[in-house]
């Protein structure tokens, strides 16, 4: 194994929830809480915590606003965060080839 | 060889199995997360049978005991046959609507999917901003008294909202879409054939679509 396919692998998508967070943001402009609530069937503060963990990342960004005078919290992708997934699925396509291969 | 196997030990504990289901995964959620899945096929049959049904109707309002393509077009001069027309579309659209509604929203309960979601709200909006303008020019062309184009306008405008809404639903509502266009230009060029194309269009091809459908999503 190479350095140059070790470098895709990214601690942050260790966890499933973080990585489907993380592939929902890849195709939406911006996704909302409760919409990734439902989505990913999960509870409140499980979300919440991996939501935080992204943020702390700086994967994504949290913007607050009010629709219909409650507060609405959605998330969107940074920068940072599309590369680093691109370079997570590219690490994944490389694990697949190793293994047809050998 | 030696990194793949920590990575997989390392994922085994938090429930990933292989990088093939890790992708597989991924995929799932971009779709899931974009497009409106829970349509039902059962809703198009229902759909396609209310507009057969209706279309039967207006045949035997406006054409009986003549055939619409050989003796030319019956012009709606009666205030009476414009009621009946302008209430059994209301009233076709409500059923078919109402029908898409309550079995998408059962089809989405069944797979715990919310009905109303970011995907979801997409895929409504970008099929009504065409098929509401439609409408509207459909009016138009009633107070233009131009009724021999109103099933051109109908299935050129819902065909337009078909082909866009696919991005956001089963891909496959595209082919539907285009099948619509292709009635919608034939009716255009020989409105003599418009209300046989309407009862293809809105009935015949929502039935087929709609069991192809239900067939390979649903079973």
């Amino acid at each position: 194994m190479s350095d140059e396919s070790q470098k895709g692998y990214d601690k942050a998508f260790d966890n499933v929830l973080r990585l489907r967070i993380m592939s929902i943001l890849m195709v939406n402009e911006r996704y909302d809480f409760n919409s990734f609530k439902a989505l990913l069937q999960v509870t409140d503060g499980n979300l919440a915590s991996h939501l935080k963990h992204l943020e702390q990342a700086e994967f994504i960004r949290v913007e607050k606003s009010f629709a219909s005078r409650k507060p609405l919290t959605t998330y969107v992708s940074t920068d940072k965060g599309r590369k680093s997934f691109q370079a997570h699925l590219d690490f994944l396509e490389q694990l697949i080839r190793q293994n047809k291969a050998s | 060889m030696r990194f793949s196997i920590i990575y997989f030990e390392f994922q085994s504990t938090f429930k990933m199995k292989t990088p093939e289901e890790e992708l597989a995964s991924i995929k799932s959620m971009m779709e899931r997360s974009t497009r409106f899945l829970s349509l039902s096929g059962l809703s198009g049959i229902l759909a396609g049978i209310y507009s057969l049904a209706a279309a039967g109707l207006a045949w035997y309002w406006i054409y009986f005991p003549k055939s619409s393509w050989s003796d030319g077009t019956a012009i709606l001069s009666f205030r009476d046959l414009l009621n009946r027309m302008l209430l059994l579309g209301l009233g076709t659209l409500i059923a078919a609507v109402g029908s898409a509604y309550f079995l998408s929203k059962k089809k989405g309960a069944g797979n715990a999917q919310p009905f109303w979601s970011p995907a979801s709200k997409r895929f409504l909006q970008s099929l009504f901003l065409p098929v509401a303008l439609g409408g509207f020019f459909c009016f138009a062309l009633l107070h233009e008294s131009a009724f021999e184009l109103i099933p051109a306008a109908m299935l050129l405008f819902y065909g337009i909202g078909l082909v866009q809404s696919a991005q956001f639903t089963l891909g496959k509502i595209k082919n539907l879409g285009f099948t619509q266009l292709l009635l919608g230009l034939i009716a255009a060029f020989f409105p003599d054939f418009g209300l046989l194309c309407w009862s293809l269009g809105f009935g015949l091809f929502h039935v087929i679509y709609g069991t192809l459908m239900y067939f390979r999503y649903e079973r």
